[in-house]
């Protein structure tokens, strides 16, 4: 009896050890490369480094049992920062890519302005009562995130849609006004 | 006959392990990790195979012989290729991002390697059998593009940049309606866990319910893969070899590897999703599960290789706008029939 329950007790460390070391673990990696895309001088390195911290994140929804979510965060985030990093090489054309993420010196109006960020997170954390669900993890994610979206959150769903749709139809037109522009330079310089 | 050969093997391990006195979770993990081994070890393997088979098939093809001096029939060519890329210098060059530039081949098996583990292979052979297994698959794979791009820039070359531009700008494109042309056979099923998705095509494949999602799927899949008519990254000429211009040896070798298991991705996927993948054609199942499940996956790369040798490559411009005007309008209006469609026969009610 006394063995059982001594097993009980070594297979909840070993659990706990296991879940506990992964998000250990895994929260390193994100500080890390995140502290590391700020910092490279290199804006290629800073954004490859990003793609490392959305696969962490991808863990730590694992390390949660949300299974759905984190290949979510590989193929949406992770996977386009291929795309934002061609658009940073366009947009920044530097000979030099070390110059490419340039540091300024205004370091006490960043101090400050970090030191206000972390006030209040640090306080709406303290003040946040942590609701702690013992709940089991649905086997299946997909299904009632789908009902969820498009049942009780169908008008946000909707609105962020539109939103995104606003956007595509904002891009194409600055894009087009860029074009006409391009076409009345070429004109005046003939 | 032979239906349950590999099973049998595994649950003799397990077994063996079991009789060790193996704890469960040990257990697991070993089964894990030789299961994963065991598909890499033959994905590997069967590329060797694969590009020998390419190299016949192009020859074929041209009215030629193809490779047939090493061994029966030239069947040892691509061993010998392999030992000499092996033994071959790898460069690296003055102006490369030189750690950019080396992981890039180190790192650019492993999404192909990862969305492996959910296939299966025959009835009840998914090394993980995932509940959302055709999205991890999806998932995992436009990882690639990164790692694509990463070899492009580290080189420092400008034909590799060029080609890197095109990388990110036809993979992202040709994504969208790679996903969207599977919504339809997914909104059908109603499940993202590949083996059911093969277990609901027992009555009928979804090839004769989704067409246009399979030949949206199927085009989109050449250009993913980057072979021709769709292989302007690597369009020789034009620019050298795109994104590989500057790598050599096994470096080289790692990219071609990744594009042959990638070809056999998108013909699993073909399999899998629209002609039924381990089910055999006309009840014929006095061949085992896994031989069904070969036997097409192989019929679709010979059909990849059969479009690559008979039709020339597109120009860029006309690349973009086949994406974005005609696959994804088309893979949205799939989507949408395919829901009215459902509906219709629950209201006649098949």
């Amino acid at each position: 009896m006394i063995d059982l329950i001594g097993q009980e007790i070594i297979d909840a460390f070993l659990n706990n050890f296991w879940s506990v070391g992964a998000f250990y673990t895994l929260a390193l990696v994100i500080v890390v490369s995140g502290l590391l895309v700020v910092l490279m001088k290199n804006i290629v390195h800073s954004v490859l480094w990003l793609a490392v911290c959305f696969i962490g994140m991808a863990g730590l929804f694992l390390t949660l049992d949300a299974d759905f979510l984190a290949a979510v965060q590989v193929l949406v985030y992770a996977g386009a920062v291929c795309i934002m990093v061609v658009l940073a090489i366009m947009v920044i054309r530097r000979a030099d890519m070390k110059l490419s993420n340039p540091f300024n010196t205004q370091v006490y109006a960043a101090a400050g302005v970090v030191a206000l960020v972390l006030a209040v997170c640090t306080f709406l954390a303290a003040r946040t009562q942590w609701l702690v669900s013992r709940a089991r993890v649905p086997e299946n994610t997909v299904e009632p995130i789908a009902t969820l979206l498009l049942s009780k959150y169908v008008i946000p769903f909707e609105v962020v849609a539109v939103l995104l749709l606003v956007a595509l139809i904002g891009a194409l037109l600055i894009a087009r006004e860029v074009k006409a522009d391009a076409d009345t330079d070429a004109g005046q310089a003939d | 006959m032979g239906e349950n050969v590999f099973l049998n093997i595994a649950s003799w391990i397990r077994g063996f392990l079991d009789s060790l006195g193996a704890p469960l979770l040990l257990n697991d993990l070993i089964m894990m990790i030789i299961k994963a081994s065991a598909v890499i070890v033959f994905v590997s393997l069967n590329v060797i195979w694969l590009i020998l088979m390419e190299r016949k098939v192009c020859a074929y093809i041209q009215c030629r012989l193809g490779p047939n001096r090493v061994g029966p029939k030239g069947t040892l060519q691509t061993i010998a290729d392999v030992i000499k890329l092996v033994t071959k210098e790898f460069l690296v060059p003055r102006t490369a991002d030189k750690v950019v530039f080396l992981l890039a081949p180190l790192i650019v098996f492993v999404p192909p390697a990862l969305a492996l583990a959910v296939v299966p292979w025959g009835d009840g052979m998914a090394a993980v059998d995932m509940n959302i297994g055709v999205f991890y698959l999806l998932a995992v794979t436009s990882l690639s593009t990164l790692i694509f791009w990463m070899g492009a820039w580290g080189s420092n070359n400008k034909y590799a940049l060029i080609g890197g531009m095109r990388v990110v700008a036809q993979m992202v494109s040709y994504e969208l309606p790679l996903v969207l042309a599977l919504l339809g056979v997914i909104m059908i099923t109603g499940t993202l866990n590949m083996s059911e998705i093969v277990e609901a095509q027992r009555n009928v494949w979804f090839i004769f319910t989704q067409p246009l999602a399979f030949l949206i799927y199927f085009i989109a899949g050449i250009s993913e893969t980057n072979r021709t008519p769709f292989d302007l990254v690597e369009a020789e000429s034009e620019i050298i070899a795109g994104p590989y211009t500057e790598y050599s040896g096994m470096g080289w070798a790692m990219f071609m590897l990744t594009e042959y298991v990638s070809v056999m991705i998108i013909s699993i996927m073909c399999t899998v999703m629209f002609f039924g993948g381990w089910l055999a054609p006309f009840g014929w199942t006095f061949l085992p599960s896994w031989f069904w499940f070969f036997f097409k996956v192989y019929l679709f790369i010979f059909l990849f290789m059969w479009i690559r040798w008979t039709y020339p490559r597109i120009r860029v411009d006309q690349l973009m706008g086949f994406g974005w005007k005609v696959l994804v309008p088309l893979s949205l209006a799939n989507i949408f029939v395919t829901g009215i469609g459902m509906y219709v026969y629950r209201a006649i009610g098949w």
